[in-house]
């Protein structure tokens, strides 16, 4: 929210500087978020007297002009009519920079040198006139800051506001937090030339009558409250200039002196009012009703907009003239010619302005601040306050006492505080005085009640409704900063560490010792899979769904990094995946890791002069790592040309593979994997005595016809291989021409726990396993 | 002087073996032809000694020495290979580039993330995650933030369906936890959220937040303030200035933002700071009574604190990293960089 730093003065009565009140709202809960200085643009202009003017030598329309800047007397050239000696005017020197970006250089006028412009007021962008020069009406000191002369260097800060509080939405508002701290009242400005006193409001509880206008609420759920006055017999134009100058510092735009008065009053004591022009109102009534269904409305914006139930209309005898709470109606819209009008302040409900507000789809300055509630109780001094402005800037009369129609008055219940409640909370002890010292200047009443203090919460603060909220004004009057910093001994937590994250970390710590780069992708892409869950509104086609597994974003990746010509990736990544449900349910989610790799295997080093890449057995042996640490018990199984890992209940849980993807020529194939995690790390395995006895190896070269596994052939020998196999491991294979088939050499390690194995304790496992072989698949020994 | 006996020069033999690692080439040599020479090496005369000596005797003293020379040799072997080596190393160019190897390295964000878990373990806090998609409940209403009050609009919100949500932030954990555990709880955690936010250098759809949250009997104002302090000046460095100041979350009260000195200037103001010397890094507070009355708990017998913070924006702070968009580009050269960072 804008606000001018010289209007919150006025209202505290002090000047303010815009550091301290920035710092001073941050520790009140209110940051400001920029501090513009209003006309930056025309910091270097200063203003200067002209002592002589003469006839340009070589030009006729030019003058020649002798132009005091206070500290020097400068020779300027100056081509407007209106240049007279003895009068100040805006003065730009040589090497300040205009509004529209120019920078003034020295320069020769028709062989005459100028040093400096003087200025218009078009040129200052300060106004339409460009006829000539901009003669000034000031005594300030030759020399000064153009705009400090004119009063025009207020500075606005932009507050940011929290939902919770309304009543920071106007200089009033703010005002009041600030005064809270600094210890200074908030007082209304006098309004220059104003009458001093309005007529006194009229209740009514449905229904009323001012000025021949039938006031009515006859929806009492929508609206609350609703003030009207009639006033004949203005003149529609522009507002005096202080009031313009207030609206133009905190960046609202200057309509008429009707129109401007309801912004300002919004800006300053946060009632947003409507004004309409009386003679355009049918009957002249103006009701206050639920909206049927199918209604329109031409809105003050130009757009039609069709009504629908559950909004509040404002209406006159022929229909809805406004849309209650969040803009008025072209039809009854104050123009040029208007000359009776009727003011209104209204309370509606807040959720209703909400879902009138979102139905729409347009937040206006009013239903922003009805939305959140603005003050019911304090409306009627905003109104006797717009009334007198109005009487002031465009003129008038009241026609009658205004009408107050006000069918159930709200009562703002009072908060009851236990003084040691503070202390629960706060964790200091905090004294009744004192208590009541910051709860008085927010400007809530307080007074005893038992052993508790009754508090009264002021109408602007909506969102005081039980002891915690009064616990947070203390602490925020005290200042945060009061509190100490003690760290004290806590007890242990019930609750305990997630298990699947210990899984997460394993798998993280072995894959980045496998080289892989740990990636983080957006789980929102495109659909894949039949089973992915859309989201309603996605912020883009390509970003409507939820990802259903994680392999689809490291591609991505891979994409993205031969985008910048890397030719070595890898990647890795631990996420959920989705897959959709019955519409009842959630998404099911799945925590999986994947891996993505392309390019060499090893970082390329001058003693290997071409590095190998890496292929599907780095991705098989990461499948097989991961898995046995972190996936849910199972087995790889290899099927169909792919690597699959099945749990113990057969389901598919993880993959290793080649993956399909356009390859650029210059880079290299790429493979990956993908695996469930499994839900908790498993128990630490038991010790195995290391062996005492040696080992006797025999290593086989074994002919696999086509079609026969090397898983096959392990199978046989693990069967066939007797009580001292040890282990079994391929360690070579060979094809060629000159066989049929391929060759694959076994190492088989067979050992005794409790004695030196001889030759012949295992020549006849291996001729078992060598006739098996034979016998069962066809395998000989080459 | 009488001959030496046997035993004596088989001692001293052995002391070679504690010279022959450290020995230079010419002493490898000297010692060699010493000890294991042919005609006066000392273990051949020894060897040759021994016919003069009682059969038991002999058999005992020739196993020894046989031992003992099979030992000299191997460590004289040993030297000289050890010796071979150094020397064609020393005739290669050692400012060659050695042999590396693939590194890899944790996303800097989730480093972030489990420092800063780590740091609450320390505080007695376990580590807990929670589901990504949810429902309004408990994204919302448990956590006081009513679907039609406007503090919603704080939340651009993902919808699946009616009612159900991608996260806007891991508060929902609180409500879960708070459901299912008896106080004393203090837990973080970690975990993707969504905002329907366009992604720009600053902002991103999908990004990782931390919740903290602590219930016990007693936790004031005073525990929280220490809480985060303490994580603050472990996190950064120990004299970094902590600021809390009031704010609005409808799940805490008195709510806090909480800022610490900037890490760019050290609190004198620059363009990271946008000239106020400190840093937002986690909105905070204590936790609404409201909350605990939706989720069971008695709020006239517990009070307690929570917290939530953005390691994405921590990590771009702590790492000066410009641009969020480059947390999620996975390019190599800017992992590569995290490879050896702390």
């Amino acid at each position: 929210m804008n606000v001018s730093l010289e209007w919150l003065g006025v209202l505290l009565d002090t000047k303010l500087d815009a550091g301290h009140v920035s710092h001073e709202l941050a520790m009140l809960g209110s940051p400001v978020e920029s501090v513009t200085r209003a006309n930056e643009g025309l910091d270097d202009v200063i203003v200067a007297l002209v002592e002589r003017v003469e006839q340009h030598p070589n030009a006729d329309r030019l003058s020649v002009c002798q132009v005091n800047n206070g500290s020097e007397v400068l020779e300027v050239v100056c081509g407007a009519p209106n240049v007279a000696a003895g009068v100040r005017y805006p003065f730009a020197p040589i090497g300040s920079v205009l509004p529209g970006g120019v920078k003034l250089k020295r320069s020769k006028i028709r062989g005459v040198q100028s040093n400096g412009m003087l200025c218009s007021a078009k040129e200052l962008e300060l106004g339409g006139d460009a006829d000539g020069i901009m003669p000034l009406d000031t005594d300030a000191a030759l020399g000064t800051k153009l705009v400090t002369a004119l009063g025009m260097d207020d500075v606005c800060l932009d507050v940011e506001v929290t939902p919770n509080r309304p009543d920071l939405l106007c200089h009033r508002g703010v005002a009041r937090e600030l005064g809270a701290v600094i210890g200074r009242p908030v007082k209304l400005q006098h309004i220059p030339g104003g009458p001093g006193e309005t007529k006194t409001l009229q209740r009514h509880d449905q229904s009323g009558t001012v000025g021949g206008l039938e006031v009515r609420i006859e929806d009492t759920d929508g609206c609350y409250r609703f003030l009207a006055a009639v006033i004949r017999g203005v003149r529609i134009g522009p507002s005096p200039d202080w009031l313009q100058r207030r609206l133009q510092s905190v960046g609202q735009r200057c309509i008429n002196n009707v129109v401007d008065v309801t912004n300002y009053i919004m800006r300053e004591m946060n009632h947003p009012m409507h004004a309409y022009d009386l003679d355009r109102l049918a009957g002249p009534t103006l009701i206050a009703r639920a909206a049927a269904g199918g209604e329109k409305l031409n809105t003050l914006d130009g757009v039609e907009r069709a009504m629908q139930s559950g909004m509040t209309m404002i209406c006159d005898a022929n229909g809805p003239t406004g849309i209650g709470g969040v803009m008025g109606g072209a039809s009854s819209e104050v123009r040029v010619d208007t000359t009776n009008i009727v003011l209104e302040a209204a309370f509606f409900n807040p959720k209703r302005i909400r879902k009138t507000r979102v139905a729409l789809q347009m937040s206006t300055d009013a239903s922003y601040r009805f939305e959140r509630g603005v003050d019911i109780q304090g409306m009627t001094d905003a109104f006797h306050r717009a009334v007198e402005l109005l009487l002031t800037t465009a003129g008038g009369e009241e026609a009658d006492n205004p009408v107050d129609i006000y069918p159930k008055p709200v009562r703002i219940p009072s908060v009851f505080l236990r003084p040691e409640q503070v202390q629960r909370v706060l964790g200091v002890e905090i004294g009744r005085d004192e208590i009541e010292k910051y709860l008085t200047a927010l400007g809530f009443a307080v007074a005893p009640k038992d052993d508790r203090i009754a508090v009264q919460p002021p109408g602007w603060r909506p969102d005081v409704t039980r002891d915690v909220d009064l616990i947070e004004e203390i602490a925020r009057v005290r200042g945060y900063d009061s509190f100490p910093t003690v760290l004290r001994p806590f007890r242990p937590s019930q609750v305990p560490h997630e298990p699947q994250e210990a899984v997460k970390g394993r798998a993280r710590v072995m894959l980045t010792g496998f080289g892989l780069h740990e990636a983080r992708s957006s789980s929102l892409g495109p659909q894949v899979g039949e089973d992915a869950q859309a989201v309603l509104n996605p912020l883009s086609m390509e970003e409507k769904f939820l990802r259903t597994d994680l392999i689809a974003g490291l591609v991505r990746a891979v994409q993205h990094n031969w985008s910048v010509k890397q030719r070595d990736i890898r990647l890795f990544e631990v996420g959920v995946v989705f897959a959709a449900q019955a519409a009842v349910r959630l998404p099911k989610e799945t925590l999986r890791v994947a891996g993505i790799v392309t390019g060499s295997q090893h970082p390329h080093h001058w003693s290997i002069p071409n590095s190998a890449d890496f292929d599907i057995w780095d991705v098989k042996s990461f499948l097989a790592g991961i898995a046995g640490e972190c996936g849910p018990p199972g087995r790889i199984v290899t099927d169909e040309g792919r690597v699959t890992y099945y749990d113990q209940g057969g389901t598919v849980r993880g993959w290793a593979g080649p993956v399909t993807v356009d390859v650029p020529a210059w880079a290299a194939p790429v493979f990956g994997f993908e695996l469930d995690l499994a839900t908790s790390l498993r128990a630490p395995r038991s010790h195995t005595d290391l062996p005492d006895q040696p080992a006797i190896e025999r290593d086989l070269a074994l002919m696999l016809p086509d079609g026969i596994s090397s898983s096959q052939v392990e199978a046989v020998i693990k069967k066939r291989g007797g009580g001292y196999l040890e282990s079994c491991a391929v360690f070579d294979e060979y094809r060629g021409t000159d066989i049929v088939g391929r060759s694959v050499a076994w190492r088989l390690v067979f050992r005794a726990r409790d004695k030196t194995l001889r030759d012949n304790d295992i020549d006849g496992a291996v001729d078992k396993v060598l006739r098996a072989l034979t016998e069962q698949l066809g395998v000989q020994r080459r | 002087m009488s001959k030496p006996s046997a035993r004596d020069e088989l001692e001293a033999v052995a002391a070679t073996l504690t010279e022959i690692p450290h020995a230079d080439p010419n002493r490898l040599s000297e010692i060699r032809i010493d000890v294991l020479g042919r005609k006066a090496g000392r273990l051949s005369g020894l060897l040759r000694s021994l016919g003069t000596l009682a059969p038991d005797e002999r058999r005992e003293l020739g196993r020894q020495a046989n031992d003992l020379k099979k030992q000299v040799e191997e460590a004289l072997d040993r030297r000289q290979a050890q010796m071979d080596v150094a020397e064609t190393t020393s005739a290669q160019d050692l400012t060659m580039p050695g042999r590396t190897r693939w590194r890899g390295t944790i996303h800097p964000v989730n480093r972030v993330v489990d420092e800063i878990c780590d740091i609450f373990k320390e505080l007695g806090f376990s580590r807990v995650t929670g589901p990504e998609a949810e429902t309004e409940e408990y994204n919302f209403t448990k956590l006081n933030i009513p679907l039609d009050h406007p503090a919603v609009d704080m939340h651009d919100t993902f919808y699946l369906a009616d009612g159900h949500l991608l996260r806007t932030h891991t508060s929902p954990m609180q409500a879960r936890i708070m459901e299912h555990y008896e106080p004393p709880v203090r837990i973080v955690v970690p975990g993707v959220v969504y905002r329907r936010d366009a992604f720009d250098a600053s902002h991103a759809p999908v990004f990782e937040q931390l919740e903290g949250l602590v219930v016990d009997e007693g936790v004031t104002f005073v525990d929280f303030k220490a809480g985060i302090d303490y994580f603050v000046k472990h996190f950064f460095t120990k004299d970094t200035t902590v600021r809390f100041r009031p704010s609005f979350f409808p799940f805490t009260e008195p709510s806090a933002e909480v800022d610490v000195q900037c890490q760019m200037c050290r609190g004198s103001g620059c363009s990271t700071c946008k000239g106020t010397g400190f840093l937002e890094i986690m909105g905070a507070g204590m936790v609404h009574p409201a909350v605990f009355e939706n989720c069971g708990i008695d709020p006239e017998r517990y009070t307690g604190y929570a917290f939530g913070m953005g390691p994405h924006r921590i990590t771009m702070l702590r790492y000066g990293i410009p641009d969020i968009r480059l947390l999620y580009e996975n390019d190599m050269r800017f992992l590569d960089q995290y490879v050896s960072a702390t």
